[in-house]
């Protein structure tokens, strides 16, 4: 027994130390793997949860995507490849979807069916659950989700079918263009019904967890480490490189720096401002893709806003005055763009309209501010005095300072008023109790909508509280539009027209990856990664 | 003694209570709630969440549910922010952790504070005296969220001894810098007060009169010195240990040690009202708990004091 031990143990010192053992078809021919196929990926919090059901977070749906596999995934472009929807077919009035699933096993040896699709998004959406993430299967059109979500309807009559064990059919109540690019993000994914209804709420414990993705969950420590491991009963292990994944949340960009220096991490966003710094340092190491988030200033134009606010020539001289180019070369400095519409300009098939403002020199854009201000009875001998509100932290502090010293310029007194975040939350969601406020908005899918529908009169999101009738027509018209693209042009339009909000940026994800791994998808703008692609090379 | 043991636990309970039912208030008035998100969650979506959580209830009754569920169950609930984790398992996973590091520190700040403190106070005004006020001055004016990085930038960027952060209960590299970080301090206090206060006792009769009775140096120190010498630093280590065992949350964030220090101050911002409830009666509990404790380790060591 012991010198089988002993032989399996040299056998297994023989693997490590030259691994040519079959490669993954996703690997080059000829690449020397690193022995340790560990990847350590920094995130800024930590998870609150591992329920695909209820995670609401970016860094959640990285973890879960890793752990389970939905109807469709995105490739290296964020183009949609299907995942376990092999093959579909969609009602002439684009309101009925059947999808044809691929034979799968979830990681106990159970098959997965369409009645776990059916049971996880029924789920979602049932009161009981409570999720947080419920309103997105209301924004997929699903029928009858307002509904569920109220109370008013039994889930069971949520529009999702199971029509035999590898068919499963969706009926929406309006038809929407998007409705498959939004399958991907893990609030879709389907959840294993026994264990879940076994173990409860201690279903996403290690040694009750269950799941159909390529990793499946080895340990979890809040504030210490979320660690996966390879999953050998997914249907195409043999092509899946990486064997470990670790997940270290650590809030503070700099010190997650110094974990990578000291070679803990092979993932970290860089801290505001050093990006050029890490650039030259590690010129393989750093990039700086394009991310699909916008980040803004809001102004209030509901109830609780100020009167000066309401007359659009006021906001757009505000929005003018701010000097996009300084805060994204001088303060952020990590490859940011200037923006002049809330929709990020790399999201898929995306147009954004001619907006005058954006082709203008800062110095006419400036004179164009002072003009309008006038023309709106703001100057010297009547001064407007605004407040600007962020939530307590130091990149958006820099960027009010900024825009503080801009609006000056235009003769605007602005006082910055920074507050903790979940009071910041209630101030600008809750009370609607502010003038300007920082805000940002991150794609949950890639396509301009997610953006739009932000701004329309029954979003919850509109925290700025501005209506405008032309562009909630756009947007509903959009929804049922062979090309919706048309619209979102429109409705760009009107926002720059309008100017319920200044947008100031469009974000990249300025981090350090470790050379040595390979197959990170830089080319998708929602930097939707899948480890089962990716694989480390030998230094 | 043991009716004075009985009589302080008696009056812990209306403690506890107070602690309990302010803390409650005080968590409830703070603006923005557990569900509160970047993404304004739709009404209906808020109605079930705070039905589940049971905060659509009345504030005395959801007090009240509380305390039965906890005095009767021991059960803090689930949490409020970590969806899938009760209130219980929280404190499972990060209680022990910082247990660990808090036990260690405090070892370690006791033997090497009363070590440099009583040096300081024998050799007064010798080298030893001025090199262990130093050491001790310049550990209290550096805080641990200063230390920490130095700490990092010496044992693992530059000399690769030691991990720069996580834990494991096996492996001491990890224990080594969360130790330092958070001892130090509490050593330098530990040993300023026994200095001064062996100061004080050396300059006592009794010790004059063992000197007179021509007793060696050493016993007098080690027999008649510093039981009385360490009677003010027995009462700083009582708080002193409850806040160690329950860590730091410099310690915690810094190495992420996934400590409960983390989550109690994580808490608050979360407004998870769950497990903010239970580390503080966690808290309570041991304060009270480690005060009695010193109260009887007083009695003692000092014959004066009886119960």
């Amino acid at each position: 027994m012991k010198s089988i031990a002993a032989i399996s143990a040299f056998a297994l010192m023989l693997g490590s130390a030259a691994p040519v053992l079959a490669q993954s078809s996703k690997v080059p021919e000829g690449t020397k793997l690193a022995a340790d196929q560990t990847f350590t990926y920094w995130m800024q919090d930590d998870l609150k949860t591992l329920d695909p059901d209820l995670s609401t977070s970016k860094d959640g749906n990285d973890v879960l995507q890793q752990m389970f596999e939905g109807l469709y995934q995105q490739d290296d472009h964020g183009k949609l490849v299907p995942a376990l929807a092999t093959s579909y077919e969609v009602s002439d009035d684009k309101k009925t979807y059947t999808f044809h699933l691929r034979n799968e096993k979830w990681s106990n040896g159970d098959p997965v069916t369409a009645q776990d699709f059916v049971y996880a998004w029924r789920r979602l959406a049932d009161p009981a659950t409570a999720s947080q993430y419920s309103w997105y299967i209301e924004l997929m059109q699903v029928k009858n989700a307002h509904d569920v979500i109220a109370g008013d309807k039994k889930p069971s009559e949520l529009g999702v079918k199971a029509l035999d064990d590898h068919t499963l059919q969706v009926t929406l109540d309006s038809a929407i263009p998007y409705f498959r690019q939004m399958l991907v993000l893990s609030s879709t994914f389907p959840v294993p019904q026994k264990v879940v209804e076994e173990y409860g709420s201690d279903w996403t414990k290690p040694e009750n967890m269950v799941v159909n993705g390529p990793y499946k969950l080895k340990s979890w420590k809040i504030g210490n480490s979320i660690e996966l491991t390879k999953n050998d009963a997914y249907y195409d292990a043999a092509n899946v490189t990486l064997t470990d994944l670790k997940f270290i949340p650590m809030q503070d960009n700099d010190q997650a720096l110094t974990r990578y220096e000291a070679g803990e991490l092979d993932f970290v966003q860089t801290p505001a401002g050093q990006y050029p710094r890490l650039k030259k340092e590690y010129p393989d190491a750093a990039h700086a893709p394009p991310r699909s988030c916008v980040y803004a200033y809001r102004f209030n134009v509901g109830p609780n806003g100020p009167e000066a606010l309401k007359d659009v020539k006021v906001r757009k001289a505000l929005s003018y005055a701010i000097n996009r180019d300084i805060i994204v070369d001088k303060i952020l400095k990590g490859g940011q763009k200037p923006a002049y519409t809330w929709t990020h300009w790399a999201t898929a098939n995306f147009k954004a309209p001619d907006v005058a403002y954006a082709d203008m020199t800062q110095q006419e854009r400036m004179d164009k501010a002072k003009e309008l201000l006038k023309e709106a009875g703001y100057g010297p001998d009547h001064p407007l005095n605004l407040r600007i509100m962020y939530n307590t932290s130091a990149d958006h502090k820099k960027i009010a300072i900024a825009v503080q010293q801009f609006w000056k310029q235009l003769g605007v007194k602005s006082t910055l008023e920074n507050y903790e975040w979940k009071v910041y939350l209630d101030k600008l969601n809750g009370q609607h109790d502010f003038d300007v406020a920082r805000t940002a908005w991150c794609a949950d899918y890639n396509e301009a909508s997610t953006y739009l529908d932000v701004n329309t009169s029954w979003s919850d999101q509109n925290s700025g509280q501005w209506k405008n009738a032309d562009y909630d027509k756009l947007m509903k018209d959009s929804k049922t539009a062979a090309d919706p693209q048309e619209d979102y042009t429109k409705a760009e339009k009107i926002l720059a027209e309008d100017m319920p909000l200044a947008p100031i940026y469009a974000y990249s994800l300025p981090m350090l990856l470790n050379p040595q791994i390979k197959g990170y998808p830089f080319d998708n703008v929602q930097l939707n990664w899948y480890a089962k692609n990716m694989y480390k090379v030998a230094k | 003694m043991i009716v004075y043991i009985l009589k302080r636990l008696a009056i812990a309970i209306p403690t506890l209570l107070v602690l309990i039912i302010a803390s409650f208030l005080l968590m409830h008035t703070a603006p923005g709630g557990p569900f509160t998100s970047e993404r304004a969650v739709p009404p209906e979506v808020l109605a079930n969440l705070n039905a589940k959580y049971g905060l659509d209830q009345p504030l005395w009754k959801q007090i009240a549910t509380y305390l039965w569920n906890v005095v009767a169950h021991f059960d803090f609930g689930p949490s409020f922010s970590y969806k899938d984790r009760s209130v219980n398992d929280i404190i499972a996973q990060g209680f022990p952790v910082t247990l660990t590091y808090g036990f260690l520190s405090f070892i370690a700040a006791v033997l090497v504070g009363v070590t440099l403190g009583v040096t300081a106070a024998i050799k007064r005004n010798s080298w030893l005296d001025y090199l262990a006020v130093g050491i001790s001055i310049g550990a209290q004016v550096l805080p641990n969220f200063v230390m920490a990085p130095i700490l990092v930038l010496i044992f693992t960027l530059s000399l690769h001894w030691l991990p720069g952060g996580g834990w494991s209960f096996d492996d001491p590299r990890f224990w080594i810098m969360p130790v330092i970080a958070l001892s130090t301090s509490y050593m330098a206090s530990i040993a300023r007060i026994t200095r001064s206060s062996m100061l004080e006792t050396l300059s006592s009769n009794h010790i004059r009169t063992a000197r007179a009775k021509g007793l060696p140096k050493r016993k007098i120190i080690m027999r008649h010195a510093l039981k009385p010498a360490l009677l003010p630093v027995i009462s700083y280590l009582g708080p002193a240990f409850v806040s160690m065992i329950t860590g730091s949350v410099i310690v915690d964030v810094y190495f992420t040690t996934g400590g409960i220090g983390k989550s109690f101050v994580d808490s608050a911002l979360n407004r998870d009202y769950a497990v903010m409830m239970g580390i503080t009666i966690l808290l309570g509990t041991l304060t009270i708990l480690f005060n009695l404790v010193v109260d009887i380790v007083y009695g003692w060591i000092d014959p004066k004091i009886r119960y």
